[in-house]
């Protein structure tokens, strides 16, 4: 029985086996590692994709092998992988399960044996979503929003069992993603150890904290629309698809209500945004704050603006349908309540800007991608306030506009935040350090090249270049250059594409060749960075658990000896 | 301290830890929390579907677009309210269980809790019967959204019941062995809490077939 609270006495259970220690883990750190390569692996497949998608759109039938039923099998499966398996499952079941122990003063998760079975359930939906291209059919094409009742239609590609897959691959990480979320909120909530109290806690805890309550409750819509799908598909239910002609025949369904599974999708799919968004704001704060040698600007504030942005990100999700048809004053009421969201998101973004005002700015690789963070989350931002108005979504919706700002927003922000990240725990987790030059080729190549890709998008999408199509032909209103800027983002695209390799040469080379890394390189005051060995053993602090005195953010405080004071370090 | 002024502490004036006891001796159970946690993600579910349910039926004004042409209402066959009866009856049960445990008395929480999974696993078998019933009158799933439904939400309000069934075996075996009885007495009173949220989440459901 491992010792799950905060008490010293119960023995923790050490595995004695390799297989005990790596693969049936119980230790949250396996698993965090576990959830990330996984992540990682599944996302390199829908990276691939992407670059399947751009081959066709800057060079329009010069790869015979991409049929069209083929780019829109690539478009839906990129989507979903990015947002679903690879961001979510990353953030929180990679950073959640590897950071909330460490950094709470914790030995491991409340519930380790719920904590192992999520990781593999989730596991098993990988799986089963990437069945989905070995099936007869190939996976969906219904693009990763999954409408009926061209989802479950003859004609889309993917509608008989690709859609099966799919819908069940779904199913089963919700379940994975529900274990492993009572297991990150119950732990901050339980496991904290003496002294740290919710307001020492770092705004990494705080963002994969209220994340992880948001995805408890939005899945379950996915959950419930998932289910639905599926027997309308399988078992003949019209829960979702109307009446309606087929192939020159009329099917057996009745009175179902496309728009209720719309509303289904984005009640799930809105807080979904902010379950990505959110643990890389947390993230990207103690980051900045970390490599700016300064405490992070207004922490109360950036605190309730992380709780605030959770729940009123529930309120907004029909913005996702303003040309659904439906009641413009709903459209009315979702505009004002997506507009109000920008205040306390802009809150953040002078709160970040205002830690690196006047800091002592290290301009090391984390503190690049968290910069770069800034410029890509303000981009995409500014272009959502575009979105959000009604009048203006109705003639940018379904255009490439779409398309640049919710890969800048959503796309790019989180995964800036992750390689930041990555680069800055890199040191704890493996006890090594990375290559510097690497490390910033890597980025300057991925920060610019992002704009080169997602920027010109824009203009494409206010020319009204639209979205998910194969082919553009020939088109009264698309000029020549469209298919310029086309080209050019394709190139841009491979380039970005390739220069990924420098990360994993980078990471994979520094695990067996890199310098020992210092236990604290960064000189950093939250709790991960003091444990007693690096990288840390099962139980992570050796026999005495951690007494937290202050917050994490004591930094070039005055008349200190050192420009920073670690959270267990009692106040002299 | 309450939640408001925790959440106001400026902590970066505070350094120290004078008056921060040790957590555990103030904190509830991690399995207290864990599963209050997860009876908010079922509510967040069963309230999903309901709504679900209120938009595709066409409640005049909800939604514009709800189509509810094809609803034909449900039967309330006298099986529904002798099914509910054994689930208030096996959340009795529970309930004197629950009793029982908190006062330490092995013997009662024992049988009563027994007790309270046999009646569980009768509610689920008079469902099952429902079901047949259901679909022998010509009720079946793809006959028309009511039904549809119908075995939907008494599915995921069964598999509910059948996770706690099953949680529910494991106070029963903890009983068995000395040294574990304050986790079994814990247990038996978190499935009687469960219980009677699958009561209530019951209650709701069959009020929302019987007068839609």
């Amino acid at each position: 029985m491992a010792t799950t609270l905060a008490d010293d006495l119960k023995p923790l259970h050490h595995p004695k086996t390799w297989i005990g220690k790596y693969v049936w883990s119980q230790d949250h750190k396996v698993i965090a590692i576990q959830y990330s390569l996984t992540a990682i692996g599944v996302g390199l497949v829908a990276l691939v994709l992407s670059i399947l998608m751009r081959l066709q759109l800057g060079f329009p039938g010069a790869f015979p092998a991409i049929q069209p039923e083929n780019y829109l099998q690539y478009v839906s499966m990129h989507g979903m992988i990015m947002v679903v398996y690879l961001l979510t499952a990353l953030l929180l079941g990679g950073f959640g399960n590897y950071l909330i122990p460490l950094m709470v003063g914790a030995r491991d998760m409340v519930f380790p044996y719920v904590n192992m079975l999520s990781y593999w359930v989730y596991l098993l939906s990988v799986m089963v979503l990437l069945a989905g291209f070995f099936v007869p059919g190939g996976p969906t094409g219904a693009g990763w929003t999954l409408y009926p009742p061209q989802a479950i239609s003859a004609g889309t590609p993917g509608h008989q069992w690709g859609i099966v897959t799919m819908l069940s691959s779904l199913i089963i990480f919700i379940i994975a993603f529900t274990m492993g979320g009572l297991n990150y909120v119950t732990t901050v909530l339980q496991a904290r150890s003496r002294g740290m109290t919710l307001m020492r806690m770092p705004l990494s805890v705080w963002g994969i904290f209220t994340a992880s309550i948001m995805g408890l409750l939005a899945f379950p819509a996915l959950f419930v629309a998932a289910i639905m799908m599926l027997l309308d598909h399988l078992a003949g239910s019209s829960f979702f698809m109307p009446a309606m002609m087929s192939m020159g025949q009329g099917t057996d369904n009745v009175g179902g209500s496309p728009i209720l599974f719309q509303h289904l999708f984005w009640f799930f799919g809105h807080p979904e945004v902010y379950i990505v968004a959110l643990p890389a704001f947390g993230i990207v704060s103690d980051l900045i704050s970390v490599h700016a040698r300064k405490n992070i600007f207004g922490y109360r504030m950036m605190v309730w603006a992380i709780v605030i942005i959770g729940g009123l990100s529930f309120l907004v999700w029909a913005h996702h349908m303003y040309v659904s048809g439906m009641n413009p004053y709903f459209g009315f009421f979702f505009a004002t309540s997506t507009l109000v969201i920008a205040i306390p998101t802009a809150i953040k973004v002078y709160n970040w800007l205002l830690t690196l005002w006047r800091g002592d700015i290290h301009l090391r690789v984390p503190m690049l991608f968290a910069i770069g963070f800034i410029f890509t989350f303000i981009h995409g931002g500014l272009t959502g306030l575009f979105l959000g108005n009604v009048s203006v979504d109705v003639p940018l919706s379904d255009t490439l506009f779409v398309v640049g700002h919710f890969h800048m927003v959503m796309g790019v922000s989180p995964i800036l935040v992750i390689f930041g990240a990555i680069y800055h725990w890199y040191p704890k987790i493996t006890g090594r350090m990375w290559n510097e030059t690497l490390g910033k080729f890597h980025f300057w190549i991925t920060f610019l090249g992002v704009y080169a890709i997602y920027l010109p998008m824009h203009y494409l999408g206010i020319l009204g270049v639209p979205r998910r199509y194969y082919a553009l032909g020939e088109t009264a209103f698309i000029p020549d250059s469209v298919h310029d800027a086309n080209q050019a983002i394709t190139i841009a695209a491979i380039v970005v594409f390739f220069a990924q390799g420098l990360f994993f040469f980078n990471m994979i080379w520094s695990y067996f060749r890199g310098a020992k890394a210092d236990p604290n390189p960064w000189g950093a005051a939250s709790l991960e960075w003091q444990t007693p060995d690096t990288p840390p053993k099962h139980g992570n602090w050796g026999p005495k658990l951690p007494t937290v005195y202050r917050w994490a953010y004591d930094y070039s405080v005055p008349g200190s000896a050192r420009d920073f004071i670690p959270q267990n370090e009692p106040p002299s | 301290m309450n939640l408001f002024d925790r959440l106001r502490e400026k902590s970066w004036q505070t350094p120290g830890v004078e008056g921060y006891s040790d957590p555990a001796s103030y904190r509830p159970e991690s399995a207290v929390v864990g599963m209050y946690v997860y009876i908010a993600v079922a509510t967040a579910l069963i309230t999903l579907i309901m709504a679900a349910y209120l938009v595709r039926m066409g409640l005049p004004g909800t939604m514009e677009h709800g189509s509810g042409d094809d609803w034909l209402p449900m039967p309330e066959p006298p099986l529904l309210w002798i099914n509910t009866a054994i689930l208030v009856a096996s959340s009795l049960a529970w309930e004197i269980a629950r009793r029982a445990a908190r006062r330490h008395v092995k013997g009662r929480a024992l049988y009563m809790s027994i007790a309270g999974a046999v009646l569980g696993l009768a509610f689920m078998s008079g469902q099952l019967l429902l079901w047949r019933q259901f679909q022998a009158e010509g009720y079946y799933l793809a006959a028309n959204p009511a039904a549809a439904f119908f075995y939907l939400l008494t599915a995921v309000h069964g598999l509910h019941l059948a996770g706690g069934v099953i949680a529910s075996t494991r106070a029963f075996s903890q009983l068995g062995i000395e040294g574990e009885h304050a986790r079994a007495f814990r247990n038996i009173r978190l499935c009687a809490v469960y219980w009677h949220f699958l009561l209530l989440v019951w209650v709701l459901l069959a009020g929302l077939l019987v007068s839609t």
